[in-house]
């Protein structure tokens, strides 16, 4: 489970001389980031997708980087859906892939 | 309401900035809102501090253009109100609805000036859902504003002059470019030379990068169709599969950008109830306006790429053209004459629409599309089911599509699927592309949360 099968991922970051890790938590699991990444770069990154579809069993890992296809919402542990596209990473975020229970 | 109220700008891109120097210059004192962290808009988008590399690496020709929009800006924000990462979701007579990070507000308004700019324009294929795929104009934002690459061996899929752009700077930046794929013929096209040339620089830039491409070996294919963007068992893109002529080819990639041009964003103009005009070019209903972009609502402006596709030069110039506009309406203020400035627009729209010609929208291939493609990514809606609807119905407009098997109403409200659904809706119903309409916005025009709705309204910024 653990063991990653690299070419699943596809987002490559180029190298920038400075660019202090961040870590935080994604459905329980460690996702490190560089400070300055969106969720939407720092999930693609680390997890390749970064949340299910509900209609169909497929993954999604966000479409227009520009907060127009809306299709890269998560959810902070206090409910609240956040835009992966528009969000910046922050330590100790700690983040859904899926919506809280309805009623929430 | 009164004469006092600061002009609103909606939009920080070129046409927003510009429009609020005009503003500032003649004295006045705008509010400027944007959803954008930083203000450039896509265009000029700005990576946060820690992942900034140099203008040149980020911007290349347009390095110089970049730095001076952000000394622009830097210049009149003493004299503006600047409201970064603010969603306008609503706008009705007199009143605007925003959504920050901390709480909703409300602001009245009299006098506006829209320039909420431009996405892709996509043509869904087979798997173009699966993750690895993103928007052209994505696949540069990843580039430009967060130093990452959508994947290290990638095919660009689509048509129009982004493509080479984008392919270009992933190629520059490390990125293994399988190939771009292009849907036009465009280097058929010798007899729109005389309308191109009137592009001057911006011509010279994308035969550079074409001419760039091909000395670097990467495949331009033209004429090519997209049949499938193939997936591992992982549902990753792992491929992409075209058409030439009757010749398929399978090309192994771990990432895809695709887009067909741009389409303007023009929900906020169907909130404020002006007329539109369908554009023939570009295939899609715009705000109605004058050269200067007045609309048929009193006090209300257009400028930028939300009001046409001509890139940035002229989001600029309409900006400022807009803004000139507005101050001789009120004959308030200081508005130097601006017949330079519509001439040099008129000059571009020569070449912009020699560009669309060389560069149409794929329309036959979107109304072909297969039964079993995935139209609407919100929902998963397939070409089968808006074509059975179309059939049953008997209707052709896009707003009773929209009532029988919620296109548009899903989470992007038809922003990806409106171009492809008009023209698979025109192709079944066997009429012409105008007929078909376009799906209203309502507000919001883009999801709020609800939690930043509750957590308290003010009532002015």
């Amino acid at each position: 489970m653990r063991s990653r099968d690299r070419t699943a991922f596809s987002l490559k970051r180029l190298e920038i001389a400075a660019s202090a890790p961040v870590e935080f938590l994604v459905d329980g699991r460690k996702v490190t980031a560089r400070k300055g990444e969106t969720l939407l770069t720092a999930l693609n990154a680390d997890l390749g997708h970064v949340r299910n579809f509900e209609f169909l069993e497929e993954r999604r890992s966000g479409f227009c980087w520009m907060g127009a296809c809306q299709d890269c919402w998560l959810w902070t542990s206090s409910g609240e859906r956040i835009r992966a596209c528009t969000s910046l990473v922050e330590t100790n975020d700690s983040l859904s892939t899926s919506a809280p229970e309805a009623g929430a | 309401m009164s004469a006092t109220d600061p002009v609103i700008i909606v939009g920080a891109g070129p046409a927003g900035v510009s429009a609020a120097g005009a503003l500032v210059e003649a004295g006045q004192k705008p509010i400027l809102i944007d959803e954008g962290m930083f203000p450039g808009g896509q265009i000029f988008r700005r990576a946060p501090a820690p992942l900034a590399r140099s203008g040149k690496d980020t911007y290349g020709f347009e390095a110089t253009r970049a730095h001076a929009l952000g000394e622009h800006f830097a210049a009149i924000l003493p004299s503006i109100t600047y409201y970064p990462e603010t969603l306008i979701w609503g706008i009705e007579p007199g009143t605007i609805h925003l959504a920050r990070k901390d709480g909703a507000l409300r602001q009245p308004w009299t006098r506006l000036i829209v320039a909420p700019g431009a996405m892709d324009r996509i043509v869904p294929v087979k798997g173009w859902t699966g993750p690895g795929v993103f928007t052209i104009g994505g696949a540069q934002i990843a580039l430009k504003a967060q130093a990452s690459l959508i994947g290290g061996e990638v095919v660009f899929v689509g048509s129009g002059p982004l493509l080479y752009l984008v392919a270009y700077q992933y190629a520059r930046a490390g990125a293994r470019v399988v190939a771009v794929l292009e849907h036009a013929d465009p280097f058929r096209h010798v007899s729109a030379m005389a309308g191109l040339v009137a592009g001057g620089r911006i011509l010279a830039k994308g035969l550079y990068y074409m001419a760039w491409l091909r000395a670097h070996g990467i495949v331009v294919e033209t004429r090519a169709e997209p049949t499938e963007i193939l997936r591992n068992r992982n549902g990753r893109v792992s491929g992409v599969r075209f058409l030439k002529g009757t010749r398929e080819t399978t090309l192994t990639c771990d990432a895809v950008g695709i887009g067909y041009g741009l389409k303007s964003e023009t929900q906020l103009a169907d909130l404020l109830g002006v007329d539109f005009i369908f554009d023939r070019q570009h295939r899609q209903w715009l705000p109605k306006t004058d050269a200067d972009g007045r609309s048929s609502v009193k006090g209300v402006y257009f400028a930028g790429d939300g009001l046409a596709i001509r890139g940035s030069e002229v989001a600029e110039m309409t900006g400022e053209l807009a803004a000139r506009a507005l101050l001789a309406d009120e004959a308030s203020a200081y508005a130097p004459p601006v017949s330079g400035l519509r001439q040099r627009v008129a000059r571009m729209d020569e070449f912009r629409r020699a560009l669309d010609g060389v560069f149409p929208f794929p329309s036959r291939m979107a109304s072909m599309s297969p039964d079993d493609t995935v139209i609407c990514r919100c929902e998963g809606l397939t070409a089968g089911s808006l074509r059975e609807a179309v059939t049953t119905s008997g209707e052709c407009d896009i707003n009773r599509i929209k009532a029988f098997t919620r296109l548009g109403m899903g989470r992007c409200q038809g922003r990806v699927c409106a171009p492809m659904a008009a023209e698979l809706i025109a192709a079944q119903a066997a009429v012409d592309i105008a007929a078909v309409g376009r799906i209203r916005g309502q507000a919001p025009v883009k999801p709020v949360p609800l939690t930043a709705l509750a957590r308290r309204t003010h009532d002015q910024l």
